[in-house]
């Protein structure tokens, strides 16, 4: 392309669009239906159902230990698909580039999102590039979006766990969004802090064919997995009861935690699930996750009751006990 | 971690509670005076941990809740003046002052920063020679020294951009004033460990001796404060009044005379307004004349009219412990963490946004 940096250009439509198609996006992401390069991509429709999910990734930094913004949009938006217990199959991806991002740094992006995508078995068919001036967005943002067949008569969803259920996660809370809350604020910790940014449906598929009684699945990302827990139980009507000791923890991460204030509980996961299952299926589901490489620290935590529906109580280590609410207050801006 | 994971042993905690139940016999109720205790107690569930006989309430000890609504409306106009950056710590920026927050502000175009520390807003000053930054220092005499070496490194850097709006507070003279006002019907204090840790004890001796009451200098972690509740009911049982230090580990009577030197030398004690309490005399501090270069107030023009709180808001009687949370009619209602109107709910250790967060319906 002869150019060092994003210029206008490269979003008009024109030549120099032409070529950053060719020389990043296709080079990278090519594929026999990507490959086309016309209005629309066109696929075979298979029988069934589908699971349909769109993201937008506006994370800062771009990079972070663990992940880059483009690894992170494939991800993100696999897990979404196969929360649903679908498995992902295709994805799209819309690209906002600032006026002046480096080509190398789009081309690394480009190239980690690759692959991600080959890693989770999906293939990006379809993708759109625009470029705004300079200040009028930051670097890059990508929108994802996912589709995915949903094996036939599989109902995996927030609103199905029932009292009795058991409460399992794949592994450590909160390591996401300690590790970009440090990278950003550069606060010179030598803490080893790495984003789990990875596609869950290899361990999603695993535990849909070993548990039938498998109920409802969530990745704990924004607002954490005190968040996601509330919205199972408002969304199934039943209370949850958690075990704080249970729950898993990188002691770097409780370090980090420990020292800005922050609540490991409410930070963002980007590698991890909530899985909920009949109590008798426990067993079964924590022994296919630690099988798994995403799922070593997977642990029960806690378990469903019947009330008060839509609250979660956390028995905390020291043996007290308190209500485990949403997200509310400040935010950690653009952590995803 | 490893160091704090010993006072979050639940063995320990335990025991520690099993005492508590089995020692008291008269009710009492202790007022714990700072926002550090209310979130500890809160966050580990210790509430739940004590008897029925014992029963704890906030004090005026969380430093945004006690920020005056005048205060912040000063925050505001600086950061809508031409040129200027206000850094504060996070907490400050949803805090509602007459009209308008920092968090308005910044939506608008005006230019907040969060920092971590008050030298961050030094580097800051310095990156962005052009602007000038301001920062506010809020906080009691834990955070002030720290203010005060931000100050001195402004200082012998010639960071010229560089300057402090104080609105920082001292927890005795507000002590004082608790004790002077309508009755609380308290049975002791559980006295906070980081305040203590700078000026020492000697502040609390008439709160003892004087005006009879406990006092234990408590520490953060579960273990400690069930430990300084346990020594606060003995003295209820055994009739005493006195001055004990839980928090061992940190505190020792006299304080730490370098950082009360280095506060004493930047700052002076000046008359202050604080939400819920009112002007208390003597109750802040000021930046002394010979570092009024870097004083914000004489710095740019931060008069504002009078404040004006929302008419229902109780945050004044929760902060006295007149009043719990859920007796305000805007709690949970009108007033949440998520569109505040009291500064109580705005902070991460105020009384009510812990109540909302860890208490409801427990």
């Amino acid at each position: 392309m002869g150019q060092d940096r994003i210029l206008l250009d490269h979003g008009a439509g024109g030549k120099a669009s032409a070529d950053l198609v060719a020389e990043v996006f296709a080079r990278h992401l090519g594929n026999p239906i990507l490959n086309d390069l016309d209005d629309a991509a066109v696929l075979e429709a298979p029988p069934g159902r589908l699971a349909v999910s769109t993201d937008s990734f506006v994370v800062d930094p771009i990079f972070f230990p663990g992940g880059d913004i483009g690894s992170l949009a494939v991800h993100g938006t696999v897990n979404d698909v196969a929360m649903r217990g679908a498995k992902p199959l295709y994805l799209t991806a819309g690209f906002v580039l600032e006026e002046g991002l480096a080509v190398a740094d789009l081309e690394r992006i480009v190239a980690s999102m690759a692959r991600a995508a080959t890693e989770a078995g999906v293939a990006i068919i379809a993708g759109d590039t625009k470029v705004v001036g300079r200040g009028q967005a930051d670097k890059v943002f990508i929108n994802t979006t996912g589709i995915g067949l949903i094996p036939d008569g599989l109902q995996i969803g927030a609103h199905r766990a029932a009292p009795g259920d058991a409460v399992l996660v794949s592994g450590t809370m909160g390591d996401h969004g300690v590790t970009i809350m440090a990278t950003r604020e550069g606060l010179g910790l030598e803490a080893p802090l790495s984003s789990d940014s990875a596609s869950l449906n290899g361990l999603t598929s695993a535990l849909i064919e070993a548990c039938p009684g498998l109920k409802t699945l969530r990745d704990p990302t924004r607002g954490g997995l005190a968040t996601a827990l509330n919205e199972i139980a408002t969304a199934s009507g039943v209370a949850l009861e958690l075990n704080e000791e249970a729950i898993p923890m990188d002691p770097a991460v409780a370090g980090v935690c420990e020292l800005l204030g922050l609540d490991p509980l409410f930070l963002a996961n980007e590698g991890k699930l909530i899985c909920i299952v009949e109590d008798t299926q426990a067993d079964t589901a924590l022994a296919v996750m630690r099988e798994h490489p995403l799922g070593q620290n997977a642990a029960l935590i806690g378990s469903c009751g019947a009330e008060p529906q839509g609250r979660v109580w956390l028995n905390t280590a020291v043996g007290g006990r308190r209500v485990l609410d949403m997200l509310s207050g400040e935010p950690l801006p653009r952590i995803c | 971690m490893k160091h704090v994971n010993e006072y979050r042993d639940p063995e320990v905690a335990r025991e520690l509670a099993a005492r508590i139940a089995d020692q008291s016999r008269t009710p009492a109720r202790f007022m714990e005076l700072c926002g550090t205790h209310t979130m500890a107690l809160a966050r580990h569930g210790l509430h739940q941990m004590l008897p029925g006989t014992v029963e704890m309430i906030s004090g005026p000890g969380c430093p945004v809740c006690v920020t005056a609504t005048e205060e912040i409306d000063r925050a505001v106009k600086l950061a809508r003046s031409e040129g200027v950056t206000v850094a504060t710590f996070g907490d400050l920026v949803r805090v509602p002052g007459s009209a308008s927050s920092l968090a308005v502000e910044r939506a608008g175009g005006a230019s907040v920063a969060v920092v971590y520390s008050p030298l961050d807003a030094v580097e800051l000053a310095k990156k962005e020679p052009e602007q000038q930054v301001v920062f506010l220092g809020i906080g009691f005499e834990t955070t002030a020294p720290t203010v005060a070496a931000a100050l001195m490194t402004a200082g012998s850097q010639s960071v010229e951009n560089f300057s402090v709006l104080s609105m920082h507070k001292l927890l005795p003279p507000a002590l004082a004033a608790l004790l002077d006002g309508p009755d609380l019907g308290l049975d002791g204090f559980l006295c906070p460990g980081h305040v203590t840790t700078v000026i020492g004890t000697s502040c609390y001796e008439p709160v003892a001796s004087q005006h009879g009451f406990p006092c234990v200098v408590t520490g953060f972690e579960p273990a400690d404060v069930l430990a300084g509740i346990l020594m606060l009911v003995q003295q209820v049982e055994q009739g005493r009044s006195q001055v004990e230090i839980q928090y061992t580990r940190a505190v020792r009577p006299e304080g730490n005379p370098q950082a009360v030197a280095l506060m004493e030398r930047y700052f002076k004690p000046c008359d202050a307004p604080w939400r819920g309490l009112g002007p208390i005399p003597l109750s802040g501090l000021a930046i002394r004349e010979e570092f009024a270069h870097l004083d914000a107030s004489r710095r740019f023009d931060t008069e504002v009219p009078p404040a004006t709180d929302h008419p229902g808001c109780k945050c004044g009687d929760v902060l006295r412990g007149l009043m719990r949370p859920p007796e305000c009619s805007l709690f949970d209602t009108v007033c949440t963490p998520t569109a505040p109107l009291g500064p109580c709910m705005v902070s991460a250790e105020g009384t009510c946004a812990a109540w909302y967060k860890y208490r409801r319906e427990a």
